[in-house]
């Protein structure tokens, strides 16, 4: 078991704050995502990701700060396309999202030496979050938090109906692109906890699983946000106790909590 | 006086096919104007062209004699039942109140007390007060169908655009809905597409039919040479063998 002084190790305290930072991110935004049926979308964003890691890498910036600046431009590019490409943004989709890998994968080849931790941003490890991470993921937090609280009535209009929302001339496009950042900020927050090939699982899996039992999409964000954190804690726990990567007992944990979810859950699955 | 709606030689096409074919059609203040005919004739086309979703080819289109884009503030709409994820979370009383987001103002919109005023109103008016903590889904199909008019209501528009309000729900329910327009009709003008020519029959001012052209003679009735035009086929499968009188027949039985 965990004794109570693993709390005081700086690591496990980064781990704990990681978790949460990104419970609260990916329960918000991971609601639109689900709503709005972005999740395909927002899988092309995440691993298009993998392209700013090895944009870092090559250039000597930070990986994630390369990942945060590639995955911005790919979710504006995604936005801009869709509004052209119609019924196409399936492969507009794939491809971005092979792509970006495929940069990434040239980058890292291209770079001097070798990428030691490579490993970790495409599975994620908790527990290695060094403490400048954890500061940037708590502003990335309060602005999510603060630009939904601000136009939370009309993304819920946007998200729910845009075509009537066009109708009430609110700026459709203007908002749908911000969605389009906010996801990419929250898959950067994410790489950390679960890693690129995984970042999707986190974003789509409490929220979906929120779905079924809440009313309106505040509520929604909140069972999400409290979900994702038993997810991620939860998973952390078990992975230390039978020894096996953490990010990835996280996914499975929180897959196995949508699956029992649903019996449960108060609207018909579909 | 300016018409409520204007639609003036209006042309659409995609793909190569020419869906609307100059169209020009006028929907005066306390019309109720009904825009009928077979499926991909262009109806659904029309009426987001009107609204300002899709820009015409050619032609020109006005609201109160304004641009679309501008006019569109005055207009209620409800659209095609089903064309919106019915799961969403959200209750109805938080529908009807989006509804306002029209008279909202600045980059936040936020709502003010007037707003919550009207959404009262309106959920009292459409006797929705009893559900309006309610989910979307857990509403009947007709329950559904009151909200999103009344969502359309409560931005207090002066033009209210249908496209097939009742095509999902039985016709009972049907009729219960033209009722609650039959009543709205008296303070507002509007605009609806529909299939149920029967059902909307009693009601209308006026009739048009749409396909790729526009028939209308700006009369309540559908007269044989409209429905020969537009349907191309023979007027009498249509009107059961009784051209002329398949209007006044089903008035009468629904008058029952």
């Amino acid at each position: 078991m965990i004794g109570p002084g693993i709390l005081e190790y700086e690591f496990f305290q980064n781990a704990l704050l990681a978790g949460l930072f990104a419970s609260i991110s990916c329960g918000i935004i991971g609601s639109y995502v689900v709503v709005k049926r972005m999740v395909s979308i927002s899988g092309g964003i995440s691993h298009a990701a993998f392209g700013g890691v090895g944009l870092g890498y090559l250039f000597g910036v930070d990986p994630l700060a390369g990942a945060f600046g590639f995955t911005t431009v790919v979710a504006l590019g995604i936005g801009v396309l869709k509004e052209k490409a119609g019924q196409n943004l399936d492969t507009l989709v794939a491809a971005v999202w092979a792509a970006g890998m495929a940069v990434g994968i040239i980058c890292i080849g291209l770079a001097p030496g070798y990428a030691p931790d490579l490993f970790s941003y495409l599975f994620g490890n908790i527990l290695l979050v060094p403490r400048s991470d954890i500061v940037m993921m708590a502003v990335l937090c309060g602005v999510v938090i603060f630009v939904v609280a601000v136009l939370y009535t009309q993304l819920q209009a946007v998200t729910f109906d845009e075509e009537y929302a066009r109708v009430m001339n609110l700026p459709v496009t203007w908002l749908s692109l911000l969605l389009l950042v906010l996801v990419a900020i929250t898959v950067v927050m994410l790489i950390r906890v679960v890693g690129i090939i995984l970042v999707i699982a986190l974003l789509t899996l409490p929220a979906a699983t929120a779905r079924g039992f809440a009313k309106t999409l505040l509520s929604m964000m909140a069972v999400s946000v409290f979900l994702g954190l038993v997810f991620s804690l939860g998973g952390l726990w078990l992975s230390y106790l039978l020894d096996i990567p953490s990010g990835a007992t996280i996914i499975l944990f929180a897959t196995a909590g949508y699956v029992i979810s649903l019996p449960f859950s108060r609207i018909a699955a579909g | 006086m300016i018409p409520a709606i204007e639609v003036k030689d209006v042309s659409f096409g995609k793909n190569g096919a020419l869906i609307l074919d100059r169209v020009s059609l006028s929907v005066m203040e306390g019309d109720m104007y009904a825009l009928i005919g077979p499926n991909g004739g262009g109806k659904t086309t029309l009426l987001r062209i009107i609204l300002g979703l899709i820009p015409a080819r050619t032609g020109t289109v006005t609201i109160y004699g304004r641009d679309p884009r501008e006019g569109r503030q005055m207009v209620g709409y409800v659209p095609q039942f089903r064309t919106f994820d019915f799961r969403y979370p959200i209750t109805v009383k938080e529908m009807v109140l989006s509804g306002r987001l029209s008279h909202t103002r600045g980059v936040l919109r936020r709502y003010r007390e007037e707003d919550y005023a009207t959404t009262r109103e309106v959920l009292k008016r459409l006797d929705l007060t009893g559900l309006m903590d309610r989910t979307l889904s857990h509403l009947s199909g007709g329950e559904q169908q009151r909200a999103i008019l009344a969502r359309a209501l409560a931005g207090n528009p002066r033009v209210l655009i249908l496209d097939e309000p009742t095509v999902y729900v039985d016709t009972p329910t049907a009729f219960e809905f033209f009722d609650i327009l039959e009543d709205l009709k008296r303070s507002m003008t509007i605009l609806l597409v529909s299939h149920d020519i029967g059902v909307i029959s009693r009601h209308v001012t006026k009739v048009a039919c749409l396909n790729h052209t526009l028939h209308t003679h700006n009369t309540p009735e559908i007269t044989e040479d409209m429905i020969a035009a537009t349907y191309h086929c023979p007027v009498d499968i249509i009107a059961h063998g009784l051209p002329h009188r398949v209007f006044g027949d089903h008035a009468e039985k629904e008058g029952q």
